[in-house]
């Protein structure tokens, strides 16, 4: 008992708070992730394993139009247009070909692009990381800290685009296409809706998502050809804990996994605290394999 | 129509008779050449052979899984891995080190780990089943990683290669023929072994599982217990070509733990074939010319990984079957 007290006294409540700020800022880039993919598996039954590499990608192209011009906002509208317009191309050219195969095709082929986008990256890039310097330089005093603005920017922005895809989904044509043909692909098909291209559309939003987080993220740490993977499987544990398929336990998965880690990284190092999120994602296995942030299944 | 009762018994009867003449025959001369193959061939390519057929026990043992049961597996690098450290922990807790004491502990680390991760693994089915043990592979790493004092990190652990000894018959250092005789005894070993259980009642569940597992459950198996016990066989044999790679290299690092190996798992499966057993060999094999004769023609800097990556998405388009795909019936009979 004595050492349970000592330990509640011995937390930093400043650095638990800064945690805090921290947590929800990485988990809001998770969301935005983890959103991409859920919503490409949902819709597609495609697993996305390249998501992490689309991710990479977008933050590389963030990088060199960052360098070309110098104006972020152009590099983060650029770098999603172009992982968008990539992300067709592959749909079209490898994933085309598969519909109406077993899905675990899927997941080796989007494995197959994972592979050729990495090594491409580092081909082309170098093993060196790359970084941006952030495009609000301004900061906020957080107890004995400077906080930098571009960080809740970052959450605000990437709770934004999150909204919009969702305002997207409900109220748009091509959003009642996406849901029509999640309900049911045959019927889609017959009132004239064009399921083919509503897949590549899907999947080019996707990967805009990813792209658009890429950027988001690249100012906050450096920009290197293995961060894919990193963030993929955080991604891929953020989707099982949240439910599979649903957008809103994805969101509540992604903060508070990236709550949890951030906490953790006060005691270990943050190499460690990953350890966190899969003693959360084993938890969640033995206890509730539907998901923790989705309503029981009937 | 009329004549076929009195041709096809004949001609079955006469081609399951050739079947295992040919079969076996095949076996026989692919074993020749393999046997003879270090007496001819130049240091680097008994070299590259002796890995080939090391990788592809390991791509064997996730055919298993793949090929048979049905699921796959993106974690076999955590099998691998520890059979690896648990051949090392042997050699180095123990002098003089011993062979059979080391094959002994990475198989031991290698069931233990796949136990751990079937018991959750399992519970999830097809993709998930999949991502689930690429995310266990992951927590394997970053602990081997992190735990310097124990498994040296990120340099891994060095040992010496210990005695080839053989209990009254044997005993002499490993020169590059006998290891290469060696694995290639362990690899043939566990082929005849994979192919036993492919063929044996428990074999044939695991066959029905892939094929129909609502059903298989209806009739009254076990699902559950049959795919831990085949994720278990699975990491065991993975865990064996783990330790005969470190035996090879004399060492033990953390990158064969990471997602690559796991991946270049798969890769090899679906070039080679699944659910032939030795598809994936052929498979790793393929893999393994294709990148040296890359690197032979750009140089060593040459990302090998995008042509070869190419490759294989194309063969899951257009041969989805693999390399050896067109005898998997013949091989499985």
């Amino acid at each position: 008992m004595d050492m349970l007290v000592g330990f509640i006294q011995s937390i930093p409540l400043d650095l638990v708070l800064i945690q805090t700020v921290n947590g929800v800022v990485t988990g809001m880039i998770l969301a935005l992730v983890a959103s991409g993919l859920t919503f490409i598996f949902g819709i597609m039954d495609v697993v996305n394993f390249a998501h992490g590499e689309l991710f990479m990608l977008g933050a590389y192209i963030g990088v060199v139009v960052f360098a070309l011009s110098g104006n972020f906002w152009l590099a983060l509208i650029t770098s999603s247009l172009m992982v968008a317009l990539l992300g067709a191309a592959l749909q079209i050219l490898t994933l085309r070909p598969l519909i109406g195969r077993d899905p675990l095709n899927t997941i080796l082929v989007t494995f197959g692009i994972s592979l050729i986008l990495q090594n491409y990256a580092l081909w082309q890039f170098g093993p060196v990381a790359r970084k941006i310097s952030e495009p609000i330089t301004s900061h906020f005093n957080l107890f004995y800290l400077e906080y930098p603005w571009y960080r809740l920017v970052i959450a605000g922005l990437s709770a934004a685009l999150i909204g919009l895809f969702w305002l997207f989904l409900k109220h748009s044509k091509f959003g009642v296409w996406i849901r029509a043909t999640t309900q049911d692909r045959v019927m889609a098909q017959a009132m004239g809706i064009p399921v083919p291209w509503v897949y590549t559309g899907v999947f080019a939003i996707g990967a805009a998502l990813a792209a658009a987080s890429g950027v988001l993220f690249a100012p906050l740490a450096g920009v290197t050809h293995t961060m894919g993977l990193d963030w993929v499987l955080k991604a891929f544990i953020v989707v099982v804990v949240g439910g599979m398929g649903s957008l809103g336990g994805s969101i509540a998965a992604a903060i508070f996994i990236s709550l949890l880690e951030a906490y953790a990284s006060i005691w270990v190092s943050p190499a460690q605290a990953v350890i966190v999120s899969f003693v959360v994602l084993i938890l969640t296995l033995l206890f509730r394999p539907t998901g923790l942030f989705v309503p029981t299944p009937k | 129509m009329t004549t076929a009762p009195l041709d096809k018994p004949m001609s079955l009867k006469r081609a399951g008779l050739s079947h295992n003449a040919i079969f076996w025959g095949g076996f026989c001369v692919v074993m020749a050449l393999l046997i003879v193959a270090p007496l001819v061939l130049p240091e680097f390519w008994r070299r590259f052979l002796t890995e080939v057929l090391i990788w592809g026990l390991l791509a064997m043992s996730s055919d298993l899984l793949i090929g048979y049961t049905g699921m796959i597996s993106f974690g076999h690098s955590a099998f691998f891995g520890l059979g690896m450290y648990g051949a090392a922990a042997a050699l180095l807790a123990f002098s003089p080190p011993n062979l059979w004491l080391a094959i002994g502990l990475g198989l031991a680390g290698a069931g233990c780990a796949a136990l751990f991760v079937a018991y959750f693994s399992t519970r999830l089915r097809d993709i998930y089943f999949a991502i689930t043990t690429l995310i266990f592979s992951q927590i394997f790493y970053v602990v081997i990683f992190t735990w310097t004092p124990v498994t040296g990190g990120e340099n891994g652990l060095i040992f010496s290669r210990p005695r080839l000894w053989i209990p009254f018959l044997y005993d002499a250092r490993f020169s590059s023929a006998t290891m290469h005789w060696f694995v290639l005894a362990v690899v043939a070993g566990s082929y005849l072994m994979l192919r036993r259980i492919t063929q044996s009642p428990f074999g044939m569940v695991l066959q029905s599982i892939r094929e129909n597992e609502a059903r298989t459950r209806a009739i009254g198996y076990p699902v559950q217990l049959y795919k831990i016990v085949s994720v278990m066989l699975s990491g065991v044999f993975a865990g064996l070509a783990g330790v005969l790679y470190a035996i090879q290299n004399e060492f033990a690092a953390p990158d064969f733990v990471y997602f690559i190996t796991s991946g270049d798992t798969v890769i090899f499966n679906v070039m080679g074939g699944i659910g032939t057993l030795v598809g994936p060999i052929v498979g790793a094999g393929f893999f393994q010319l294709i990148r040296e004769l890359l690197s032979r023609l750009f140089g060593d800097q040459f990302p090998y990984l995008i042509p070869l990556g190419v490759v294989f998405i194309v063969m899951i388009i257009f041969l989805p079957q693999g390399l050896l795909g067109f005898a998997r019936r013949w091989l499985n009979r």
